[in-house]
């Protein structure tokens, strides 16, 4: 009985598309995300929660830069680098910024290249993004070490509004806390895409269940939800 | 896709064990597969974009031109980003509803704390704020 009203069996092989779709997937006892496997669906699910957490993160930095009556300092002064006797503003936050964004392309040609089972294109590109992410993470502990050589705290700062320190420390503290985990997480797929683990269908060690090459994908999702953060931080964070 | 809704039209009892069933090279063989150009194509737009936001600071420019600008250039980065790097675009209808209609209702929680943090503001500058 459970077993026919999971398989639906009156269902025709082409599904119906637009709302009549979004109607029949969700109606009735069966599994919403069709052709989505659960890893994915549920990674989405997670990557959904995370979006709540840095929502009220920057909501709560916006409610407190807001509602002050001391002034903010001028991140774009504060992020400001000295380079080669020319003192350009924000040029740090730039070049974090582009480096993540290069390390989404790289992982969205390894997911790529995983699906076409070209493991050492998969494995290479994937080492590539995680070194990106760590060098994401090497400069924003460069960035963390000169503000606080200059005096910022969570509780206080040398230009003006407490809040500043703290709403930095959470919000790139949060924020690079997902980048590292995301670079360890990255070299460990990679790992086992190098090994074959896909192909001979090894099983996990944790779970002891037989992977496949759609973990490629479940990782660049998280990866690329790392990058699309850092592109309101960004925005809300620095060029404010 | 299509792989997927034969295997499940025509072989039901496979359903109910489909990960341990079907290898994920049946379901997913051409799952995501598109050719590298448009990932380059992407990844040089959002270049251009994180670009043309950076010159906003960097030109100083200022007021609600300032805002548009920042506004849109992060919408269209982040568009890119969930559209193609993370396959938004080639998902059913159901799962992309599911996961992109929540985060846009934070917007009212955005606009409940605009005004909160304006209210707020407001009393401090009439009680606290120190003349100057």
């Amino acid at each position: 009985m459970a077993e026919t009203a999971l398989t639906n069996p009156g269902e025709s092989a082409v599904r119906a598309t637009g709302w009549r779709g979004i109607a029949d997937d969700w109606s009735s006892d069966q599994r919403a995300f069709k052709n989505v496997s659960w890893g994915k669906a549920m990674m989405w699910i997670f990557l959904l929660s995370d979006t709540f957490i840095f929502s009220c993160f920057l909501l709560s930095y916006m409610t407190a830069r807001m509602s002050t009556t001391v002034p903010w300092p001028n991140p774009s002064e504060v992020f400001a680098l000295t380079i080669g006797g020319h003192h350009i503003p924000l040029i740090l936050i730039a070049i974090m910024t582009f480096v993540l964004i290069s390390s989404s392309g790289t992982m969205a040609m390894a997911v790529n290249f995983g699906y076409r089972r070209d493991r050492t294109k998969t494995a290479v590109l994937m080492l590539v993004t995680a070194a990106l992410g760590a060098t994401f993470v090497g400069m924003q502990a460069f960035e963390w070490t000169k503000l606080i050589m200059e005096g910022v705290r969570p509780w206080e700062n040398p230009w003006g509004a407490a809040q500043f320190g703290s709403s930095f420390f959470m919000i790139t503290g949060f924020h690079g806390t997902h980048v590292t985990i995301g670079v360890i997480f990255l070299i460990a797929i990679a790992r086992k895409v190098w090994r074959g683990d896909f192909d001979v269908e090894r099983r996990g060690f944790f779970t002891s269940r037989k992977g496949h090459y759609e973990i490629v994908e479940i990782t660049g999702l998280y990866w690329h939800f790392v990058d699309l953060v850092w592109v309101f931080i960004f925005a809300f964070f620095y060029l404010w | 896709m299509t792989s997927t809704a034969v295997i499940d039209g025509q072989q039901p009892s496979l359903r109910t064990h489909v990960h341990d069933a079907i290898p994920a090279g049946a379901v997913h063989a051409k799952g995501q597969q598109h050719p590298i150009k448009l990932y380059l194509v992407v990844w040089g737009w959002l270049f251009v974009l994180s670009a043309c936001s950076y010159l906003v600071d960097y030109f100083g420019l200022h007021g609600y031109l300032r805002w548009s600008l920042i506004l849109l250039f992060m919408v269209l980065k982040a568009g890119l980003i969930v559209a193609v790097f993370m396959h938004m675009a080639w998902e059913r209808l159901a799962l992309a509803y599911a996961i992109l209609l929540p985060p846009v209702l934070v917007l009212v929680f955005v606009a409940i704390m605009v005004f909160e943090s304006e209210y707020t503001h407001l009393i401090r500058v009439l009680f606290f704020a120190s003349p100057t």
